[in-house]
């Protein structure tokens, strides 16, 4: 079976030919660099992304504090993890890279600060 | 007065790489005017990835992409750095005003570059007809409301245009729970970057209208729903397409206006249709010596782009100091 994809690593956003075969990916084209098999690859067998969003804070200056995944996680995740970053709330300062959970929802990924709060 | 040799106005991604590169090109007397408290501009919102790519070969979110460069920039003694400072008013012999709490300011620069960014088209850009409820914001707002405020504008929304604003905070939206009932766009496809269509859209099966419009606006006091109608490739309606979505809140997300007010009060030439200085070449304009770049100067898709050239206008502001002494 052949799937069609739009590589989303970088903006160029190429159109990739997917060949599937029994959930693996055996063949791709139209990918103009390495990135592309990686991401069909990643796309068919487990799709996963890295989610970005916020986290409220108490007693600093700045209200959200913006964090992401480390890694990517699987898609089918995500809404699980949004509701879990709203039980979160940071209480001290953060640096850059800053661990705000560790192991998110077990999945050997850290959620990581992507603001500093000084 | 107080007399500079190089003004920067703005402090987001284009101001920081300029002034960055001017003080790199040998310019030692720098004034970075910030208007809000913290450097960094719109990329402290912008909380998503896809900055980077280009200019670091890395995968960053905005707030990351900033911090490479606010970093560096403090730690450079000669350019001062100003927050919470307002231009307000600027002359064709440089000479700029801005407010900064508790007191009003004049400077006079030799060299100056303006990079004040983009503002979003509104609703009333766009003619829509209907009532005038709340529940009406502009994609950025609506971003910064989520992002930098913590506060959700809506619960269940309606997305007009499908600039990359839109398209990521459609999923922004409904990752914080509430229902995106489509994106309404015009033309025949997208109008932002095709990955933001994949991983904002297509990841959330959000239903996509390309070839419609907002045919009208419904609600009292807040937004009650929209009606939307289908367009041929001349862009009129389609007789009997008409349909309605309950929703109590519209994005709208149709394109950004480059920011040059100031430049205009001083006698630059600007292009009335796109509100950008006219110029023969890249970050020049009709006065000598005043620079504009980034997202003033054209609208950018990446802000990579907007570092690389900003950059070139940090050169140009010190070649023109050099040429003065």
């Amino acid at each position: 079976m052949t799937r069609k994809l739009t590589c989303i690593e970088c903006p160029k956003g190429c159109v990739l030919s997917v060949e599937v075969e029994k959930d693996k990916v055996v063949k791709v084209s139209g990918n103009l660099c390495p990135k592309g098999l990686v991401y069909a690859a990643s796309e068919i067998e487990n799709p996963a992304r890295i989610l970005t969003s916020a986290v409220l804070t108490k007693g600093l200056d700045l209200k959200m504090i913006p964090v992401r995944t480390d890694r990517p996680i699987p898609k089918s995740r995500l809404m699980e993890a949004m509701r879990e970053i709203k039980n979160l709330k940071i209480e001290k300062e953060v640096h850059l890279g800053d661990v705000i959970a560790e192991n998110f929802l077990g999945l050997g990924v850290n959620l990581i600060s992507t603001r500093e709060t000084k | 007065m107080v007399k500079r040799d190089l003004v920067i106005i703005g402090g987001g991604p284009a101001g920081m790489a300029a002034a960055l590169s001017a003080h790199k090109n040998g310019v030692r007397d720098i004034l970075l005017i910030e208007r809000d408290q913290y450097l960094g501009g719109i990329l402290n919102q912008c909380v998503h990835t896809g900055f980077g790519l280009e200019y670091f070969k890395e995968v960053l979110t905005g707030p990351e992409y900033a911090a490479r460069f606010i970093r560096e920039i403090e730690g450079i003694a000669p350019i001062e750095i100003s927050l919470r400072s307002f231009a307000v008013a600027l002359t064709k012999e440089k000479v700029l005003t801005y407010l900064k709490p508790g007191l009003l300011q004049r400077v006079k620069a030799r060299a100056l570059i303006m990079a004040t960014g983009c503002r979003e088209k509104t609703r009333e850009m766009v003619h829509i007809a209907g009532s005038r409820p709340a529940g009406i914001f502009t994609a950025g707002l609506a971003q910064k409301l989520i992002n930098i405020e913590g506060l959700l504008p809506g619960k269940q929304v309606v997305i007009v245009g499908s600039g990359d604003i839109g398209l990521i905070m459609a999923r922004r939206f409904l990752l914080e729970g509430a229902q995106v009932k489509g994106v309404i766009e015009i033309q025949d496809r997208s109008r932002g970057l095709l990955r933001n269509l994949v991983q904002c859209i297509e990841d959330f099966e959000i239903p996509f209208y390309c070839r419609h419009k907002i045919a009208r606006i419904y609600g009292n006091k807040r937004v009650e729903k929209v009606s939307i109608v289908k367009v041929d490739d001349n862009l009129k309606e389609v007789a009997g397409s008409e349909f309605q979505l309950a929703c109590d809140t519209i994005l709208i997300s149709v394109g950004l206006i480059p920011e040059n007010e100031l430049i205009e009060m001083a006698g630059v030439a600007i292009d009335k249709k796109t509100n950008c200085p006219v110029s023969g070449e890249l970050n020049k304009t009709s006065l000598p010596g005043v620079f504009v770049c980034g997202n003033s100067f054209k609208v950018y898709d990446l802000v990579d782009s907007v570092t690389r050239d900003s950059e070139i206008a940090g050169k140009l502001a010190a070649e023109y100091l050099r040429g003065r002494k």
